[in-house]
């Protein structure tokens, strides 16, 4: 017998990819944190056995393909649009979990109508957030939560607030809001911050069956493609700059 | 017996929604069919039937909440006017390409722009060549009445259902203001959440581990899927065309001269006829009951029969367009129009009727 399928017995095991990840390949870049996001928001529905209880919410973006990875029903929305769609189907639909994923652009710029009011009306529902500052699908333009001084196509001399504005910091905003339950900010750039982003999610879905409002998780992510920067400079360059303008934990929690 | 009760036309939509078992109704308010979401709000139908109203931020969000809610599968509808319908165009498009049924009610005003909240015809091209972005139609269908509007909710559900696409309601302000009385048919539950997956399979129900997982989208990055996919469309309205036109003859039969109107306009022609009638002159009236799918077969075959047709609408002359391709040449097409909010009387009709056909 040979030494690996002695290793590879169910009592060794320690480590699997959740049974709600399909096998399709996935089109992020490698370093890029929608992986690992996606991976932790399979967990959380399987460990919570809702897969058929859940609907998500795909966005136009990076992650508009999500719907290819996570072996749930899914609705793709217009961009921006996605928390009107989570609004009616969790209103039409008050057993299901209902959550949306969306970028800074999808959320932060054109979608910020719908984000607004659905967290002003307390929908019950989860938003997880992915802000890498940057649009990655379209090719590294600016994005609203862009840093001050960073390159992006469109601000190729750096992001100059009298040319372009300041970056939003929309979840603070969102925090002032009276229907927002529990807000957050995570990140999944170490193991001990991927685990408190899951404990996060999982927070948020459980939230949603409690009629206390909307559950909202940003995750400050990377884009190493966008920012040209290989993996490892990106979690670097995340932790040196974006965590000072979009520091870590927890902003609200009304049930604390 | 049947109940009559005397209502607007923008109540009636209201009223039949909820006695028609839909599942919710997601609006923002724009003259002139504001009465639709107050009705709705008045009569608390969450507390009855179950029925979610809700008003939105914007016609953006409201369109985006009809997607949401019939990607479940469920009847979901909202309604609007001319600028708000504008708005909504992005998610009428989307839900054509996601084939996602739906009733958009849009109570017309005049345009462009902000224009005037008086009654128009002015966005029959918007809703029935499309208005969005994309190969797609809207199955449109204009009511001429406060009944009509009553009937047409329920009947806008059956037609979005049956072909998994979006169906407009094109009305105006004069119909949705205009009180009648309206006959209510008995009371439609709303469906089981098993005759929604009967009904409604392809839906985003919640994916137990026996079926693959549904998926509501209008994205195909690669070009023939693209294609197999807008040459499926096709073939759909091919269908829609094929079963699904309607219409309203008046005077037809031996007629020698033909208005062509919707809506309003059709029963002010119906008043234009009957003098030409009274003075000899045979004249009738064709009233396209479905927009989209167009009577081109019918407006054909009384092209060999009349002498010359009249498109009289609340615009510069939209629907005539289709009225000149059906009749393709066989007779003279003429057109009347008044715009902004002001509305022809029969009498200036039968004068620009005269003018048209040199006839005393």
């Amino acid at each position: 017998m040979d030494i690996i399928s002695d290793i590879k017995k169910p009592e060794n095991m320690v480590y699997g990819r959740p049974a709600l990840l399909t096998d399709n390949v996935m089109h992020y870049c490698p370093g890029c944190s929608h992986g690992t996001v996606h991976k932790i928001v399979a967990e959380v529905i399987e460990e919570m056995g809702i897969q058929d209880r859940t609907i998500g919410i795909s966005p136009v973006g990076c992650s508009v393909f999500a719907y290819n990875y996570i072996d749930i029903d899914w609705q793709e929305a217009a961009h921006g649009r996605a928390p009107a769609l989570a609004t009616a189907t969790k209103r039409l639909c008050p057993d299901k979990y209902v959550f949306t994923y969306q970028g800074d652009g999808d959320l932060a710029s054109i979608g910020t109508a719908e984000i607004i009011h659905a967290c002003s009306r307390g929908e019950n529902i989860v938003v997880i957030f992915i802000n890498n500052g940057i649009y990655g699908m379209t090719g590294g333009q600016m994005a609203p939560t862009t840093l001050l001084g960073m390159k992006t196509s469109t601000t190729p001399y750096g992001r100059d607030p009298k040319l372009n504005g300041f970056p939003l910091k929309i979840t603070e905003m969102l925090a002032a809001l009276d229907g927002t339950a529990f807000i957050t900010r995570q990140s999944v750039h170490t193991a001990a911050a991927v685990r408190k982003t899951k404990n996060a999610i999982r927070k948020g879905f459980e939230y949603s069956m409690k009629d206390v409002g909307l559950s909202f998780i940003e995750v400050v992510s990377t884009c190493n493609s966008g920012w040209k920067l290989s993996p490892v400079e990106a979690n670097a360059w995340m932790v040196e700059h974006m965590f000072v303008k979009y520091p870590l934990g927890d902003i609200k929690d009304v049930l604390k | 017996m049947t109940e009559k009760i005397l209502m607007k036309g923008n109540e009636a939509i209201a009223i039949s929604a909820i006695r028609n078992g839909v599942d919710g109704y997601f609006g923002y308010p724009i003259t002139p069919q504001s009465e639709v979401m107050e009705t709705l709000m008045k009569e608390k139908p969450w507390e009855t039937t179950g029925m979610v109203v809700l008003q939105a931020e914007s016609e953006l969000s409201s369109i985006n909440m009809v997607y949401g809610g019939a990607s479940c599968g469920k009847k979901v509808m909202t309604s609007s006017s001319s600028p708000g319908i504008s708005l909504m165009c992005e998610g009428i498009s989307y839900m054509a390409g996601a084939e996602l049924p739906c009733v958009i009610v849009d109570v017309m005003r005049g345009g462009p722009g902000l224009g005037t909240i008086q009654p128009s015809q002015s966005d029959y091209s918007q809703s029935v060549k499309g208005g969005g972005h994309g190969d797609y139609h809207c199955i449109v269908i204009a009511p001429a009445s406060p009944q009509d509007m009553y009937d047409y909710v329920d009947w806008g559900f059956e037609l979005a259902f049956k072909y998994r696409n979006p169906v407009i309601i094109l009305a105006d302000g004069i119909i949705g203001q205009l009180m009648e009385k309206v006959e209510l048919h008995p009371v439609k539950p709303r469906r089981t959440a098993e005759e929604i997956l009967r009904d409604a399979p392809w839906a985003t129900t919640g994916k137990p581990a026996s079926r693959q997982r549904n998926i509501i989208t209008s994205l195909s990055l690669d070009a023939n899927t693209q294609e197999e996919f807008n040459r499926k469309l096709l073939a759909k309205y091919e269908t829609i065309k094929e079963n699904e036109v309607k219409f309203c003859e008046y005077h037809t039969e031996d007629a020698e001269y033909l208005f062509v109107a919707f809506g309003c306009s059709s029963r002010i022609c119906e008043a234009a006829t009957d003098i030409l009638r009274e003075e000899g002159i045979k004249a009738g009236l064709l009233r396209p009951v479905t927009l989209y799918p167009f009577p081109e077969k019918k407006i054909a075959g009384l092209a060999g029969q009349v002498k010359s047709m009249m498109s009289i609408e609340l615009n510069l002359g939209q629907m005539v367009e289709d009225v000149r391709l059906a009749v393709n040449g066989r007779c003279p097409v003429g057109f009347y129009g008044r715009q902004g909010g002001n509305i022809y009387t029969p009498e200036e009709i039968v004068d620009e009727f005269k003018k048209f056909n040199n006839l005393k």
